[in-house]
């Protein structure tokens, strides 16, 4: 299960997605107005993206078992509850 | 002790049962790493979006006095690192050391790069007196205006004090972040001098590859510093 | 694998090696839960000291021997000492060390060497904290609000330092732990055959994972703030103080159940084997650790409800810090619930299990009161928190913690303590911890405010009462500690291997254990637990 090796292909295919898209962050960043928001959230979007892509095939966790995915999600899932509560106090506040 | 000397290719540690055990034990240690190293640099990401909340001008302004083509180099060699990375990870485990080596010493030259491009960010906005710490913080206001978009040039008469808060964020990130190149820096030495010892089989490389896990992570914060800081 | 035999002439693991050095680079888990119990202690008296002292000042209205920075000064380091040297350290680096790996049939715990790091980054750290009482001093609190400790005597960016390295003891002790469980288990040992005691260190390491790192930062940036002057907590450059409450508070929120989950462990453990009954509700009070720990995450705002945070905000985190009540009165319930009809014996152990039953509930309680909005308004800054503190971590996890201390003594030394004395020191500690708390309910609710050390006059009978109070506790610890220490040296040797007829795997070897714990790894076949 684990002594998955990922071939050089799809190395190079996910370096080149991950190129692609830093691509496309700065385009969309630089020449699409969508007002502030709607830059901050098209950038977030491309973002959480790449870092899939990264998660998945650079940290191998497509080929991972439940667990190691559990973990890091673990970490983001409580990261978005800290971000989301303390944000939720200043638009309250 | 009982760190007696085996050979860790063939063998597990004392503890262990088989070595695939004691990889699965490694790497998950490495996952659950990287799960603090999320929160830690998320509690910065917290900071950044509260100000952003408040001071979403000077943001656009302070994003804007930055050199996004420097960053988007910087995006690039940092992508590039992580390829050659994740490649000596592939060339490891299918055990041609001598390629890893090689890739390794690309990821490091890339590391170096990195560091370099940093270093003349840091020192031109230093010299416009753009860091906030000590008594240094003197912002050379003509120089952030001439570096604004037209859409923002009516921005920066509303309230410059608190740009200085962007530029604290952009150094604790940037700062904390380019502290974890210089571990991953630290770290591929330690992997070069073990492949060197010819330490590592198709059957044992946990280390390369939490190695890789580490310089990966810090890719992936770079994914979001990038955008949020440079282009936003 | 083959390194058993090169050890199996030196007996067990205390002294298969001999020398100050075998004992400072050792990574057997055993021997470092045996330097943490050297080091804890040593900070637990210390600590106990200027709890001491802090209430000897308050014996008379006014100021006795102390003044006001002295006074804050004792009273900080009385905290931090006692939060970050003794309490989180105290459970799952000490005793989770020595029993872990012995309860789920390893031999290990599967880092060895971080583990023996993590003792050494307590072990700094406190030094950096102990370091900074050369420079004056600390007069924040233990939880170093900005901007006053962002202004305060520089001795706050060493003690920042300290706590700062030994979150990093926290961390790897988490990681390990986790890593252990998952991958080290005997075979045969499923998780819904995990003792229970195993089942809290795994609830508390995920919060010391995921919890730690965010103190690391915050620490950081106070450092930065005071070093460098970046003024990210500054209100008068932009910065936000609330801000750091709330970093403040998302890891030391979670911290407190790092205390007391794994204490709630013990707990389960000794009632089980001490009434010799089957635990009642085994998966409930499996899940309700791992409850405590999430819910954890979404409660930190109640120590800010008068902080200026959003008024919003508080009652979401108010509603939300009632849910904490829920899984910690299944567990209460469940262990009440074993312990009838079992055959209780009264040992030292018990006893102290039954004091944290009995303190723990008032504390659980009394902390629905502050988790209510509005009577937190009233209630916040006065001694009715101390005493609601005190009960948590003192009634509750120090009380497990010296209850798991005297279970696994007999295995850790291999030999016995002295019964009645073990308790008379149950027994004091639980007479005095009630007369030093109990009136500092009725003084705060009646409005006496914390962290001063005068008073008005009308407060006298309650502090006297309290002080008095203090002593029996103090005494009744010391006498523990006495009788542990003299068990160890003097103690009859107890060749039993399992004295109080326990279930769980670490009863069915030697004690002391040998160096890798188990001549041959148990299979196991069954839940534990299973008496009769």
């Amino acid at each position: 299960m684990s002594h998955h090796i990922v071939p050089l292909k799809t190395n190079i295919i996910t370096l080149s997605t991950l190129v692609f898209l830093t691509a496309v962050t700065v385009l969309t960043a630089k020449y699409i107005h969508l007002g502030e928001n709607g830059n901050l959230v098209l950038a977030m979007f491309i973002a959480c993206v790449k870092a899939t892509i990264v998660f998945g095939w650079f940290m191998h966790l497509k080929y991972e078992g439940i667990m190691n995915r559990v973990i890091a999600l673990c970490g983001l899932g409580f990261l978005l509850l800290f971000v989301g509560l303390s944000y939720l106090d200043l638009f309250f506040r | 002790m009982s760190t007696a000397s085996y050979d860790k290719k063939t063998q597990a540690a004392h503890h262990f049962d088989s070595l695939d055990q004691q990889h699965e034990a490694g790497k998950q240690g490495v996952w659950l790493f990287m799960a603090t190293e999320i929160m830690m640099f998320g509690g910065l990401f917290v900071g950044y979006f509260l100000y952003r909340f408040k001071f979403h001008d000077m943001y656009i302004v302070g994003g804007d006095s930055l050199n996004w083509q420097l960053g988007a180099l910087n995006t690039l060699v940092l992508l590039i690192s992580s390829f050659t990375m994740a490649q000596a990870v592939t060339e490891t485990m299918s055990g041609n050391n001598k390629k890893a080596l090689k890739l390794i010493y690309v990821t490091v030259a890339c590391a170096f790069v990195f560091l370099i491009v940093k270093y003349f960010e840091y020192s031109a906005k230093v010299h416009h007196g753009m860091f906030p710490g000590f008594d240094m913080w003197n912002p050379d206001m003509t120089y952030i205006m001439s570096q604004l978009r037209e859409s923002s040039q009516g921005i920066i008469t509303a309230d410059p004090a608190n740009l200085r808060l962007f530029f604290v964020l952009y150094f604790a990130m940037t700062g904390l972040h380019g502290i974890h190149i210089l571990i991953g820096i630290g770290l591929m030495f330690w992997i070069i001098k073990r492949i060197k010892n010819d330490e590592f089989s198709p059957k044992y490389y946990t280390a390369v590859e939490g190695v890789g896990l580490y310089w990966h992570i810090v890719d992936i914060i770079w994914i979001f510093l990038f955008p949020l800081m440079y282009l936003i | 694998m083959s390194q058993s035999d090169t050890h199996s002439h030196g007996g067990n693991y205390i002294n298969c090696e001999k020398g100050l050095w075998s004992w400072l680079t050792t990574i057997d888990h055993k021997r470092i839960a045996l330097m943490y119990f050297i080091v804890i202690m040593a900070f637990f008296l210390f600590g106990g000291l200027f709890a001491v002292l802090l209430r000897l000042e308050l014996l008379t209205p006014e100021p006795l021997f102390m003044t006001g920075d002295m006074y804050n000064r004792a009273m900080t380091l009385h905290g931090s000492i006692m939060v970050f040297m003794v309490i989180i350290p105290g459970v799952p680096a000490l005793l989770g060390n020595f029993a872990l790996p012995l309860m789920i049939g390893a031999k290990d715990v599967a880092f060895p060497k971080l583990n023996l790091g993590s003792w050494y980054c307590l072990v700094i750290g406190a030094a950096i904290v102990v370091l900074s009482l050369f420079w004056g001093g600390v007069d924040t609190g233990w939880t170093f609000y900005t901007p006053y400790s962002a202004k305060s005597s520089d001795a706050v960016t060493l003690v920042v330092l300290g706590a700062f390295v030994m979150g990093f003891s926290s961390i790897l002790t988490g990681v390990n732990f986790i890593v252990t469980i998952h991958k080290l288990r005997a075979p045969g040992m499923t998780m819904m055959r995990l003792p229970l005691f195993v089942w809290s260190l795994y609830a508390t390491a995920i919060i010391q994972v995921i919890a730690t790192p965010v103190l690391g930062i915050t620490l950081l940036l106070l450092i930065f703030e005071r070093t460098f002057g970046i003024g990210i907590f500054d209100a008068s450059m932009g910065g936000d103080p609330v801000l750091f409450q709330h970093f403040f508070w998302f890891y030391s929120h979670p911290a407190v159940y790092i205390m007391i989950i794994p204490a709630m462990g013990i707990v389960s453990e000794v009632i089980s084997t001490f009434s010799q009954k089957t635990i009642f509700g085994y998966k409930a009070i499996a899940y309700s650790s791992l409850a405590i720990s999430a819910i954890s995450f979404l409660v930190w705002g109640h120590h800010m409800f008068v902080s200026g945070q959003s008024g919003f905000l508080g009652k979401i985190f108010s509603i939300l810090t009632m849910l904490v009540g829920v899984p910690t009165a299944i567990k209460m319930f469940n262990w009440v619930a074993t312990m009838y009809k079992g055959r209780v014996k009264l040992d030292t152990p018990m006893l102290y299990s039954i004091n944290f039953l009995s303190l723990f509930t008032i504390g659980g309680v009394t902390g629905l009161f502050l988790a209510a909005f509005s009577v937190d308004v009233h209630l916040h800054d006065t001694y009715f928190v101390v005493a609601h503190f005190h009960y948590t971590m003192l009634g509750g996890a120090l009380m497990g913690f010296f209850s798991g201390l005297f279970y696994w003594f007999p295995k850790m030394s291999g030999k016995m303590y002295d019964e009645t004395l073990g308790r008379v020191s149950a027994i004091m500690t639980f007479v005095g911890f009630n007369l030093t708390f109990i009136p500092q309910f009725i003084m705060g609710s009646q409005g006496m405010p914390r962290r001063y050390h005068t008073y008005d006059g009308v407060f006298a009978p309650y502090h006297i009462t309290s002080t008095v109070g203090s002593w029996i506790v103090a005494a009744g610890f010391i006498l523990a500690i006495y009788v542990m220490v003299r068990g160890m040296f003097k103690g009859i040797p107890c060749t039993e291997k399992n004295p109080w007829g326990g279930t769980t795997l670490e009863w069915s070897i030697d004690s002391p254990p040998i160096h890798e714990n188990f001549t041959e790894i148990p299979t196991v076949t069954g839940r534990p637990y299973e008496y009769r």
